[in-house]
């Protein structure tokens, strides 16, 4: 599936939620079936530190795409960072640089992307995309 | 007499909304207070018919803002009972007050090798402005402990203070742990060895009446917008002694008595402390806030919140899993806690989608987060215009989402 192929999918997936509570009900367990981060990567150097929440983003660069592992400490956060992985791992450079991640603004949770949220995720989506400009400018000099 | 608390609402137009479908509940009062229209007003009929720079000018209209500011002054001097108007000193507000003090008191009185004591419980506003001191003049930063409910070891005291001792800061209540710390008794003791002490009064002002003349202290620094006030506005108490000591923090207009290329001398108190053009609109909205206060029967209100916080600790108590840091046996406004296995930020988010105002974070106190080992703190602080409804409502709001986990 495409990015957009799977934004649509989470979109679809959020639409059937008419209460807030489930919604976020639903991110809290996606967050709690994260796969955890491998303990070595949960480093400073791999810390994006908002003042309200922390994240952790791990990359390696593998046959052209990037495969990404994350965490945070706070559930709700866990659980867009989950969705966020679902869209851009495992992806080409050129995929990732070539998407936003609009369905935050279809499932009505945009707010945690402003830069006021301080929760590391907004962080988070700039550091992927700084992680494919990188890959894509090696990838074109090899 | 019980304050009439709906009356009160009626004055905060703010409060009645809704929130995300909900109605507002507002207990981010430790963060920033809301206004009565009795300030909006004055603030606004201010800026509508009489605006002029303050000291300036000989027109109408300056003449009339300088009296509403210089009355301003001495509104703010009768609320914490100073001696002198002119020891009243208009800032942008606490942080910028500690700054002053930091700065002037450290360029007159402090060299190499001499010591400054703070405490572990001070918000950032009361520590970096005197770490900034201290590495300018090689001097030393002591900490004076908290024990894990919430006290000061005020017994470490005397083993802190040495004869290098030039000057101690400490909250008059806690922003994070509530804790209404003894200052009285913590001046008299520095002024044992002649040591001034400044207060931190940003938490203490909105739920105490000051007067500085009897808790004796040297400075005493408070924000507007923490009182019912506007935001950018502050001030700062010295006692002349000190104040006349002191050399300027900013140097500009109004602060000079004359300048030439080789030599500027400075102008009286306050001024020499209020460089450029002031906050004068700030200053007429912060007096008018004070007004509002005082225009009711303080101590109830005093009472009041008393009780408010006395409720809301009991209920919060209930709850299974719920943790709150400090419980000193005398504490005001906020009321700082985690639930087990649930981040603040989660528990902060939900709560605003049912209306519900927190703080969370590290609330400008990493020294307290790092006392007890977290990363993030839920803070729920209270003003007169809470209600006991509010509490419950809290209280429900906090079972419903802990169910969620």
């Amino acid at each position: 599936m495409t990015i957009d192929e799977i934004q649509q999918e989470i979109v679809e997936e959020f639409s059937g939620f008419e209460d807030w509570m489930d919604k976020y009900a639903y991110l809290i367990e996606i967050g709690n079936e994260l796969t955890p981060i491998d303990p070595k990567y949960k480093i400073e150097s791999n810390l994006i530190r908002g003042c309200q929440s922390r994240v952790w983003l791990h990359q390696e660069f593998t046959d052209g795409k990037i495969i990404f592992e994350a965490e945070s400490d706070a559930l709700i956060v866990k659980g867009l960072v989950a969705l966020l992985l679902r869209i851009y791992s495992d992806r080409t450079p050129k995929e990732i640089l070539g998407s936003e991640p609009r369905f935050i603004d279809d499932i009505g949770l945009r707010q945690h992307l402003s830069p006021t949220r301080s929760n590391g995720l907004l962080a988070m989506v700039k550091q992927m995309k700084l992680y494919a400009l990188a890959y894509e400018k090696i990838s074109a000099k090899k | 007499m019980a304050p009439d608390i709906s009356k009160i609402r009626k004055d905060f137009p703010i409060l009645d909304q809704k929130v995300n479908g909900k109605p507002l509940i507002y207990f981010d009062n430790a963060a920033t207070t809301q206004r009565p229209i009795q300030v909006i007003e004055r603030v606004d009929e201010f800026s509508l018919r009489i605006n002029a720079n303050i000291h300036r000018a000989t027109h109408f209209m300056a003449n009339k803002t300088t009296e509403a500011f210089e009355a301003s002054r001495e509104t703010v001097r009768q609320f914490i009972n100073a001696a002198e108007a002119v020891e009243v000193i208009f800032t942008s507000g606490t942080t910028e007050s500690i700054n002053l003090v930091a700065y002037s008191f450290g360029e007159a009185f402090i060299s190499a090798g001499d010591e400054v004591i703070v405490t572990e419980m001070e918000h950032h506003a009361n520590i970096v402005p005197w770490q900034m001191m201290c590495e300018r003049h090689s001097a030393v930063l002591k900490v004076m402990p908290f024990a894990d409910n919430g006290e000061l070891h005020i017994d470490l005291l005397d083993n802190l203070i040495t004869d290098k001792t030039r000057i101690l800061a400490v909250a008059h209540v806690s922003n994070t742990l509530g804790t209404v710390n003894p200052i009285g008794e913590i001046i008299a003791k520095a002024h044992l060895k002649n040591i001034p002490v400044l207060i931190d009064g940003a938490q203490g002002a909105p739920h105490f009446k000051i007067d500085v003349q009897a808790l004796d202290c040297d400075f005493y620094v408070f924000s507007g917008h923490k009182i019912y006030g506007p935001t950018g506005i502050g001030a700062l108490y010295g006692k002349r002694k000190w104040l006349d000591q002191m050399p300027p923090f900013l140097g500009g207009g109004e602060m000079i008595d004359s300048v030439t290329f080789a030599k500027t001398t400075y102008n009286q108190l306050p001024y020499k402390f209020e460089a450029g053009t002031p906050n004068y609109v700030g200053a007429i909205g912060f007096a008018a806030a004070i007004e509002y206060i005082q225009n009711h029967d303080r101590q109830s209100l005093i009472d009041y919140e008393h009780d408010l916080i006395m409720t809301a600790t009991a209920k919060l108590k209930q709850i299974v899993g719920l943790k709150i840091y400090g419980d000193a046996p005398i504490k005001a406004g906020v009321i700082c806690f985690n639930i087990d296995g649930i981040h603040p930020f989660d528990l902060g988010t939900l709560l605003d989608q049912l209306g519900i105002a927190v703080r969370t974070g590290r609330l400008c106190a990493d020294p307290v987060m790092d006392h007890y080992g977290v990363e993030n703190m839920v803070r729920a602080s209270f003003a007169f215009y809470n209600t006991f409804d509010e509490i419950e409502a809290f209280y429900k709001a906090l079972i419903r989402l802990k169910a969620m986990f």
